[in-house]
C-alpha cells in the first residue's frame, strides 16, 4: 500500500488460519490499522491481493466485505452515536435484512418478523457481552469502557466469520481488559469465529493469541506464538532498538582538557 | 416518573410505547379531527398551512435530520410537485394519479440530486444543492409554455375521479389524511432498517459501510423519499394557493424550510410538526405584536426576516435540539424531578467531528 512516497504497507503477507487468533504488533506507524484497512476495503491496496475464504478482496465493493463474514472495530471508536445501543447493534443485522423499501414504509406482517428475528439474535449478543443495561441508552452518553464493548457487539451482531478488532483493548482499565480477553476467547471457541486483531497490551496478546505477526515500518518483521515474538531480536530491536544503535547516539569521548581553566 | 416493563420483543417496536401516548395522540387526531367544525375560515387555513409545511419538513427532515445531508434547495422540490401536479390537474388528469407523478418525478429529480451527496459533504453539498435550488426556479420561470413563466399559474381545485374539492374543509381534510399517512410512512421507516441505515449514515459513514450498508444507493435513497414527500407538500401547496409562481420556490422558501426543522428540532419527526407550527404562528406573533412597536420599528419592511433570523440564531446557539429538544428536557426535568442533572442531554456536535477514517 503506497500513499504518495510512503510505502505503509510493503509486501506483508500473512494467513489467518479459520478459527485462530492472529494478532499484529508493531510500533506505532507500523501499517497495522493500515493493513485493517486494506481487509476491510477502505483503502485499495497499489499491487497485490488480499483472498478471504475464495474471494479476491481487492475484486469486492466496501459495502460487500460486511455479507462475505468480515466485520470490524475502529481504534477511535465509529458508534452511531446519537442512537441507543440496541439500535446499533440492529444496524450490525443489516445485510441480513430481506426486506424491502415498500414492505418497510407499510410495515408489513413481514417487516415485523423480520424486526423481531434481528431482535432476537442481537439479544443473544447483548447477553454474551452483559449490556443488558445499557440497551435503552444513547451511545453519546456512555462511557469509554463500555463504548469499546458495544463496539464489540455491533461488529458481533452482524453474524461475522472473521472479526477484526483494532486495538480492543486500548483505552480500557486491567479489569475491563481481562474481561475483553475472557470475550476474545469466547468469541473463539464458543462461536468459532476467527479473530484478527491489532493490539499494543502484551500480556492480553499472550493470553488469546495462537499465533502473532511483528510489524515494523510497514514490513514484516516475524511470525510465530506469542513467546517466540516476543524473543525475536528484530521485534525487540524494534521497540527497543539494539546496543549498536544505542552506541552510535553517544557522543565521541573528547580528548582531555588542557591549559588552565580560566578563574 | 413512568416506568415501562418491557416483556415482548414486540413492545419496542409498536409505534405508541405506552398508554399515555394513545391517550394523547388520539386528543391530538380528534381535535384535528373537529378543528374545520369549531375554527373559523381564517384559523382553519393557517391550521391547513401548518399540515403542508410539516410535510414539507417531513421530508426535509428525513434528508437532512436523520441521513445528514444538508439540502439547501428544497424549496425546489416542493416547486417540481406544485408545477407537475398543477400542469397534470389543469390537463385534467384525476388528484391521486396528478399526485402520484408529481411525487414520482420530485423523486426522480431527488435521485439526481442525490448523485453529488455521494461525493461531497456538508457546505459543500449545501452549496450544489442550493445551485440546484436556483437551476430549478430560472426553469420554473423560463420555461413559459409548461409553467406559465413569472406571470404563474392557475391550479384548479382537486378533483378525485369526479368528487370535487371545493370548499376549504374538504382540502383541510385532504391535507390531514395526506399528513397522517406521510407521517406514518415516516415512523415505519424509521423503525426498520432503511430507517436504521440512514441514521448510521449520518453519525458515521465508516462504520456504515463497514456493516454493509450500501452508501450510495442509501443516499439517493433518502434523497429520493425526501423529494417525493416535499412534492407531495407542494402539490398541496400549490391547490392551497390555487396560484404558483416561480418566486414561491426560490431560496428564501428553502431557508424557511431549513428554518422549520432547525427550530423544530433536527433528527425528531415532532420537530418537523413543532417547526411548522413555529413556522406559520410566527408572523402572525409578529404581525399582533407589530401595533405595540414603535412605529420605526414596527412599519419597517424586513422585521419578519430580521426577526427570523435572530430566532434562527438563538436556537443555533440555545437549544441546538430546538423545540422538541427542549420539551425533552422539559420533560425529563419533570419526571425525574428533583435529579435533573445540567450535563443530561449534553451531546457531541456532529458537524465538529472531523471526518476521519478509522
Amino acid at each position: 500500500m503506497r500513499f504518495g512516497g510512503v510505502l505503509a504497507v510493503d509486501g506483508v503477507s500473512f494467513e489467518v488460519r479459520k478459527g485462530e487468533v492472529f494478532t499484529l504488533i508493531g510500533p506505532n506507524g507500523a501499517g497495522k490499522t493500515t493493513v485493517f484497512n486494506l481487509i476491510s476495503r477502505l483503502y485499495t491496496p497499489s499491487s497485490g491481493d488480499i483472498f478471504f475464504e475464495s474471494h479476491n478482496l481487492t475484486k469486492v465493493a466496501p459495502h460487500q466485505i460486511a455479507s462475505l463474514g468480515i466485520a470490524r472495530t475502529f481504534q477511535n471508536i465509529e458508534l452511531f452515536e446519537h442512537a441507543s445501543v440496541l439500535q446499533n447493534l440492529l444496524v450490525g443485522r443489516h445485510t441480513h435484512r430481506g426486506t424491502g423499501l415498500w414492505s418497510e414504509i407499510f410495515f408489513t406482517a413481514k417487516t415485523r418478523a423480520a424486526e423481531i428475528a434481528a431482535r432476537d439474535h442481537v439479544e443473544r449478543v447483548i447477553d454474551l457481552l452483559d449490556l443488558q443495561h445499557y440497551r435503552d441508552l444513547m451511545v453519546a452518553g456512555l462511557p469509554y469502557g463500555v463504548r469499546k464493548v458495544v463496539e464489540l457487539a455491533r461488529a458481533l451482531s452482524t453474524g461475522p466469520k472473521m472479526l477484526l478488532l483494532d486495538e480492543p483493548s486500548s483505552g480500557l482499565n486491567v479489569e475491563e481488559t481481562s474481561d475483553m480477553a475472557y470475550w476474545i476467547a469466547d468469541i473463539q471457541q464458543e462461536l468459532g469465529i476467527t479473530v484478527l486483531m491489532v493490539e499494543h497490551d502484551m500480556s492480553l496478546v499472550s493470553r488469546v493469541s495462537d499465533r502473532v505477526l511483528a510489524m515494523n515500518q510497514g514490513a514484516m518483521l516475524a511470525t510465530g506464538t506469542p513467546a517466540e515474538v516476543q524473543n525475536d531480536t528484530g521485534v525487540i530491536e524494534a521497540y527497543l532498538g539494539s546496543v549498536d544503535d544505542v552506541s552510535s547516539l553517544r557522543r565521541p569521548a573528547l580528548s582531555p582538557p588542557t591549559g588552565r581553566v580560566p578563574a | 416518573m413512568r416506568f415501562i416493563f418491557k416483556t415482548d420483543y414486540v413492545q419496542d417496536i409498536r409505534l405508541a410505547k405506552h398508554g399515555g401516548q394513545v391517550f394523547w395522540y388520539a386528543v391530538l387526531l380528534l381535535a384535528l379531527l373537529v378543528a374545520p367544525l369549531l375554527a373559523p375560515e381564517y384559523w382553519l387555513a393557517q391550521l391547513t398551512f401548518v399540515l403542508i409545511y410539516s410535510v414539507a419538513g417531513l421530508g426535509l427532515m428525513l434528508v437532512a435530520g436523520f441521513t445528514g445531508q444538508f439540502s439547501i434547495g428544497h424549496a425546489a422540490f416542493l416547486g417540481m410537485g406544485a408545477y407537475t401536479h398543477g400542469v397534470l390537474v389543469n390537463m385534467g388528469v384525476p388528484f391521486p394519479l396528478a399526485l402520484l407523478l408529481a411525487a414520482a418525478l420530485s423523486a426522480a429529480t431527488g435521485v439526481v440530486i442525490g448523485l453529488p451527496a455521494l461525493r461531497v459533504k456538508g457546505i459543500y453539498l449545501g452549496m450544489a444543492t442550493l445551485s440546484f435550488g436556483f437551476i430549478v426556479q430560472e426553469v420554473f420561470a423560463r420555461w413559459t409554455s409548461v409553467t406559465g413563466g413569472n406571470r404563474g399559474m392557475h391550479v384548479h381545485a382537486p378533483d378525485i375521479f369526479g368528487w370535487k374539492l371545493e370548499s376549504s374543509e374538504q382540502f383541510y381534510y385532504l391535507c390531514l389524511v395526506l399528513t397522517v399517512l406521510c407521517t406514518l410512512a415516516i415512523l415505519n421507516l424509521l423503525r426498520s432498517s432503511t430507517g436504521r441505515a440512514f441514521v448510521a449514515i449520518r453519525d458515521s459513514e465508516v462504520s456504515a459501510q463497514s456493516m454493509g450498508i450500501h452508501l450510495a444507493r442509501y443516499k439517493t435513497t433518502s434523497f429520493a423519499l425526501s423529494a417525493a414527500i416535499t412534492g407531495i407538500a407542494g402539490a398541496l401547496y400549490a391547490h392551497k394557493l390555487q396560484f404558483i409562481s416561480p418566486d414561491q420556490f426560490g431560496l428564501l422558501q428553502s431557508i424557511e424550510l431549513l428554518l422549520l426543522i432547525v427550530v423544530g428540532g433536527l433528527g425528531s419527526v415532532h420537530g418537523a410538526f413543532l417547526g411548522a407550527i413555529f413556522l406559520i404562528s410566527m408572523p402572525q406573533l409578529i404581525s399582533l405584536t407589530k401595533d405595540y412597536l414603535p412605529s420605526a420599528i414596527g412599519m419597517a419592511p424586513g422585521l419578519q426576516g430580521v426577526v427570523f433570523g435572530m430566532v434562527l440564531i438563538a436556537f443555533v446557539l440555545f437549544e441546538p435540539m430546538g423545540i422538541y429538544g427542549r420539551w425533552l428536557k422539559i420533560r425529563t426535568y419533570l419526571q425525574m424531578f428533583p435529579f435533573y442533572r445540567k450535563g443530561m442531554f449534553k451531546r457531541q456536535k456532529s458537524f465538529q467531528k472531523s471526518d476521519r477514517l478509522s
